[in-house]
């Protein structure tokens, strides 16, 4: 009923095509939501909408039960943070700076130690401490995804210091680039933040990663909240030969019935795509 | 615990000892262009001319060495300065404002829109408000440049950026194009002018501290006083851009007036520059370039050591310019853009060879 943030009816069209479709969902104050669809389905630019970053064409976003267009671009940075697919960075700034920006609004005001342990800290926690003093644009993609992840870190934690109001934490494919090791990691550093009262929506593709870490998952397909819920009860093989349209094995974990989901080899490609590929 | 070591020590160091060689050149800068020109004069009695008419408020010799160092040097030096920093901090800002390290207020048609108001001030001027109003004239010359100006960088501005990504192709030769259009009206207004009006335009084609006076001094002091103090606040706002304006959204920046401000002040420096001494090339890329490399892109001290950096490289020139033909003296337009140009020429190739993986 009180989500902390709620989209009603929300709707974003560009030239008469309707990337978002009115779509209804709202998300709890310290849960984890995973958003999972295939490609095209909209799911960046629900997370935009979210944001702000996009004003939706019809329906309204509401934080705590204000509309979202009340807030300022700083208001808005104390609420939520976020971590959005790799954008260019225009300059050679070394990682801590790129963490440092984190701080550029909501840490304004912070007095320098304090800055750097914070700084200092989302570095850690991102497994990019040792990159600190590296140039960000020399990185790999991994690296450079968990320098963001500390950015966005930093924000949050600065933002607690403006006094006590429900925060979110925005990803978008956090982990598109990362190792396995690195993956769980940031993951796990997000269900820590989750357990602390924030709200993390994430964008992911691996459902096994989704459906573990998640408490719950909205599946988007064409603009539209297709399925919403648990793991255990959102993904069985129907939905996923309908929605992602891959043909893939779904086990049950026993004791906490969570899917197990696994590739399986020769999907029913259509007769010309058969004909295509035998004659390689 | 190692997490809890400060982090930015190193940068610190690095600014810090950046802004040490950047305070000593500029201060030789500013001592070779009191001492050298046609006359080389002694620094003992540089100091001695400069102590009588500052701290014992003047005797009064209009003549000699003391009329060249107060009366001539003085006010040059201290408009050079202004100049130099007026123009690397345009160029400081503009490329934060592109996102892209080669932009630069003359490459990109801004400095050829300031001067094509100047010069439709000096030809067209006098037969618009006729030619009693002395006053009037030298108000209108740098207002007229900002005007330009600030109709150059909007153009380039909205036509290069989509979408808050800037494409440096149609940046560059949006620039070469409006360069060129202002070129042509520029050379009809010289077809139709007097000789003293051309007298006047040749003298801003080749861009020189020549016609330096306490009046311009004042003109530029009051141009580069707002971007001072917006210093702190568009460094930070810059450094928020580096990824983009969604990001610097996300961090709870206002892009829009991050960027209407930046445009402004670029506008308003580089037009100020250009109606005081004319065209003066490449001391908006270089002196940003050379500070980056001392210390980093960080806008908190690339904006203020750039500007610093631009006046000791347009004191320093002018110096020379000053004495590589002396008595003759070479206009230090010509002298910044045969240092510069090549200087572009390899940021570009290097540039091009990083993002060539072959």
């Amino acid at each position: 009923m009180n989500a902390f943030i709620r989209a009603e009816n929300l709707t974003y069209a560009v030239n008469g095509r309707k990337l978002i479709d009115s779509v209804s969902v709202g998300f709890d104050p310290g849960a984890f939501v995973a958003i999972i669809g295939p490609n095209g389905a909209g799911k960046s630019t629900l997370l935009r909408l979210l944001s702000g970053e996009l004003r939706p064409s019809a329906g309204r976003i509401a934080w705590s039960g204000e509309p979202a267009e009340k807030f300022s671009p700083a208001q808005l940075a104390l609420r939520r943070a976020v971590m959005a697919q790799g954008a260019a960075l225009a300059f050679p700034y070394p990682v801590h700076e790129v963490a440092r920006q984190g701080l550029a609004v909501v840490g304004r005001r912070l007095p320098k130690t304090q800055a750097d342990k914070i700084v200092a800290r989302a570095l850690a926690v991102s497994g990019a401490q040792h990159l600190s003093h590296r140039n960000f644009l020399t990185l790999s993609g991994g690296e450079q995804q968990r320098a963001r992840f500390a950015r966005a870190l930093c924000q949050l934690k600065a933002a607690q210091g403006h006094g006590r109001f429900c925060q979110a934490l925005l990803l978008d494919e956090p982990t598109s680039s990362l190792d396995l090791e690195h993956q769980l990691a940031l993951l796990g550093a997000a269900r820590a933040i989750v357990a602390s009262g924030v709200t993390v929506i994430a964008i992911v593709h691996d459902l096994n990663i989704a459906a573990r870490f998640a408490d719950r998952l909205v599946v988007l397909a064409g603009g539209r909240v297709v399925a919403d819920g648990p793991a255990a009860q959102v993904i069985d093989e129907a939905l996923v030969r309908k929605i992602f349209r891959a043909s893939m094995r779904v086990d049950r974990e026993s004791e906490t019935g969570l899917p197990i989901i696994l590739p399986q080899i020769n999907s029913g490609r259509d007769i010309h795509a058969q004909a295509f590929l035998e004659r390689f | 615990m190692t997490c809890d070591l400060p982090l930015s020590g190193g940068q610190d160091k690095r600014a810090t000892l950046a802004l040490t060689v950047a305070v000593c050149a500029c201060l030789a800068a500013v001592a070779f262009g009191l001492c050298l020109g046609a006359t080389s004069i002694p620094p003992s009695r540089v100091t001695s001319a400069l102590w009588r008419e500052l701290v014992l408020g003047g005797p009064g010799a209009a003549e000699g060495e003391h009329f060249i160092v107060v009366g001539l040097r003085l006010p040059r030096v201290v408009l050079g300065l202004e100049i130099g920093a007026a123009l690397a901090l345009a160029g400081a800002m503009m490329q934060g404002l592109f996102r892209n390290p080669l932009a630069d207020p003359g490459l990109v048609g801004v400095t050829s829109g300031a001067g094509l108001a100047v010069a439709m001030t000096i030809v067209l001027g006098e037969q618009i408000w006729g030619g009693g109003a002395q006053w009037l004239h030298v108000a209108a010359l740098p207002a007229d440049a900002f005007l330009g100006g600030l109709a150059a960088t909007a153009f380039i501005y909205v036509l290069a950026t989509r979408g808050g990504r800037t494409s440096m192709t149609v940046m560059l030769l949006a620039g070469v194009a409006l360069s060129a259009f202002a070129g042509a009206a520029t050379a009809l207004l010289s077809y139709i002018s007097d000789d003293r009006q051309l007298r006047d335009l040749s003298f801003w084609f080749l861009g020189s501290l020549g016609g330096a006076s306490w009046g311009k001094a004042a003109i530029l002091a009051l141009a580069l006083t707002p971007a001072l103090l917006a210093m702190p606040w568009l460094a930070r706002g810059l450094n928020g851009l580096a990824f983009g304006e969604a990001e610097a959204f996300h961090l709870g920046l206002r892009a829009e007036v991050i960027k209407g401000a930046a445009i402004g002040l670029i506008a308003l420096a580089v037009g100020t520059s250009v109606a005081a001494a004319g065209a003066i090339g490449f001391i908006g890329l270089i002196a940003p370039h050379l500070v980056r490399l001392m210390a980093g892109p960080d806008h908190r001290v690339l904006l203020p050591l750039s500007a610093l950096c631009g006046a000791t490289l347009l004191v320093g020139a002018d110096a020379l310019a000053r004495t590589l033909l002396a008595p003759a003296e070479l206009p230090v337009g010509i002298l910044t853009a045969s240092i510069g140009a090549p200087f572009f020429l390899w940021l570009l190739l290097r540039d091009a060879k990083r993002s060539d993986p072959t």
